[in-house]
């Protein structure tokens, strides 16, 4: 089996982070209980006449995967492969609305034509070409992942050389308003330097697209090699710990082999203490860090998190607002990813430097 | 007739979603698909949806459209002629 390596990133998100140049040198604050991406010139990778018919998510997965395939200096790949929660639920929003509004005459097409949750995968394939296996995983928390494990396995057997694997998902009105109607969306607004000290239930919701190209070849930019990605359904905070080191034992580790930990914590007083089981038990003496603060809770938000792990790795250091425990190892070799959203939907995922 | 043309191109602009024209910039004459504006299929069911819906015109036959929408005079024009609301 080959090995799997990052060889480029790429990040939209509530951060500046599409600018691959820096790594949350500026930390942009929020006190919200919703938070949007600060988006790029969206022109400089969109044709104005496709853009047009774009929702948001559309335009986020796109122009992060120009700046993915730019880094990695590919015009095009074997295969593109999304992780998405909701899909273009903007555009399904609207349509369905227009259905209820019209009473159910004069749908218009293209918001219809737009709604569907491989859209994004759809269009970054008809913008370069790509006539290659196209796929998009839905599956909540582990969205991003599942694609992730997809494009692992490919690369391992040299199905595909060069893979794009991306996870988006993007906020619309109806979506807020309905989470909040449930508490999964905080009734009051928190500072993001604060949020895991919220002591309240629900998170704060976010969206952004980060992709990567990921390849069996190593390269001058590769940024870490894919260790390995497991994905579960459910399990209690006793079975996650047993998890963690059944996971590691797999990849011929122990816990004391792990540089830094990369914590999927949102500050939802009812599910963060799986995350605590962690940090106070196993992974106590392991550096942690975390990221939602930064960019919000969404399904794929564990991709944030990839890219910050293989940004960690890559420059060699921790960003003081992702410092979770203040401890930092000697050196960024081996991070593990850990996510889950409201106790279900657990991910690991291990990257290690090359 | 003048104020008709005024309000299709408004309406094309922002059902078309073309952020970069303004009213000013379409001409009455100008071609809507092909070389002017550059508009596609998907655009032309867009604007049977809406001569349908704001105008209470139903196209029954398809082929009509392609001389129909030309450009906004001719737009205008047919919807003088055939508007039921």
């Amino acid at each position: 089996m080959k090995p799997v390596y990052i060889n480029s990133v790429a990040s939209i998100s509530a951060q500046r982070t599409f600018d691959n140049s820096v790594f949350l040198d500026e930390i942009t604050e929020y006190t919200d209980n919703v938070i949007r991406v600060i988006d790029p010139n969206y022109k400089e990778f969109i044709p104005p006449a496709a853009a047009r018919r774009m929702a948001k998510g559309i335009k986020m997965g796109v122009a992060a995967s120009k700046i993915a395939l730019n880094e990695a200096n590919l015009e095009n790949v074997d295969a593109i492969i999304t992780g998405t929660g909701l899909g273009c639920i903007a555009d399904s929003e609207k349509f369905v609305s227009k259905i209820i509004d019209d009473n159910e005459e004069y749908l218009t097409p293209t918001s219809f034509i737009q709604s569907t949750h491989n859209t994004v995968a759809g269009q970054i394939a008809l913008s370069i070409k790509c006539k290659g296996y196209n796929f998009t995983y839905v599956h909540s928390s582990v969205s991003f992942e599942s694609a992730l494990l997809d494009a692992k396995l490919q690369l391992e057997y040299d199905e595909a050389q060069n893979i794009l694997v991306g996870g988006v998902d993007e906020l619309a009105d109806h979506h807020i308003k309905i989470h909040k109607l449930v508490d999964h969306i905080k009734a009051d607004v928190v500072n993001s330097k604060e949020l895991l000290e919220s002591n309240t239930e629900g998170a704060v919701f976010g969206e952004g697209a980060s992709f990567f190209v990921l390849s069996n070849k190593k390269s001058d930019h590769t940024y870490a090699q894919v260790l390995d990605v497991a994905t579960y359904n459910s399990f209690s905070k006793q079975e996650l710990q047993s998890a963690l080191e059944s996971f590691l034992q797999e990849n011929s580790l122990e816990i004391s082999d792990i540089d830094i930990v990369a914590m999927g914590n949102n500050g939802d007083i009812g599910y963060d203490g799986y995350y605590d089981a962690l940090s106070h038990g196993v992974l106590k003496n392991t550096a942690q860090t975390y990221y939602k603060h930064l960019c919000g809770e969404f399904n794929t938000a564990s991709s944030f998190g990839a890219w910050m792990a293989a940004k960690m790795i890559r420059t060699q250091h921790i960003p003081e607002a992702i410092k979770l425990n203040g401890m930092e190892p000697s050196k960024i070799g081996t991070v593990l990813l850990y996510n889950q959203y409201r106790g279900e939907n657990h991910s690991f995922v291990l990257l290690r430097g090359c | 007739m003048e104020a008709l043309k005024e309000e299709l191109k408004s309406k094309i602009i922002e059902q078309l979603n073309l952020e970069d024209v303004s009213v000013d910039e379409i001409a009455d004459d100008d071609p809507l698909f092909g070389d002017g504006l550059g508009l596609d299929s998907i655009d032309a069911l867009e604007l049977i949806v809406m001569l349908d819906k704001d105008y209470g015109i139903k196209l029954a036959d398809p082929k009509e459209g392609k001389k129909i929408f030309e450009s906004v005079g001719t737009m205008a024009d047919y919807i003088t002629q055939h508007k039921t609301k």
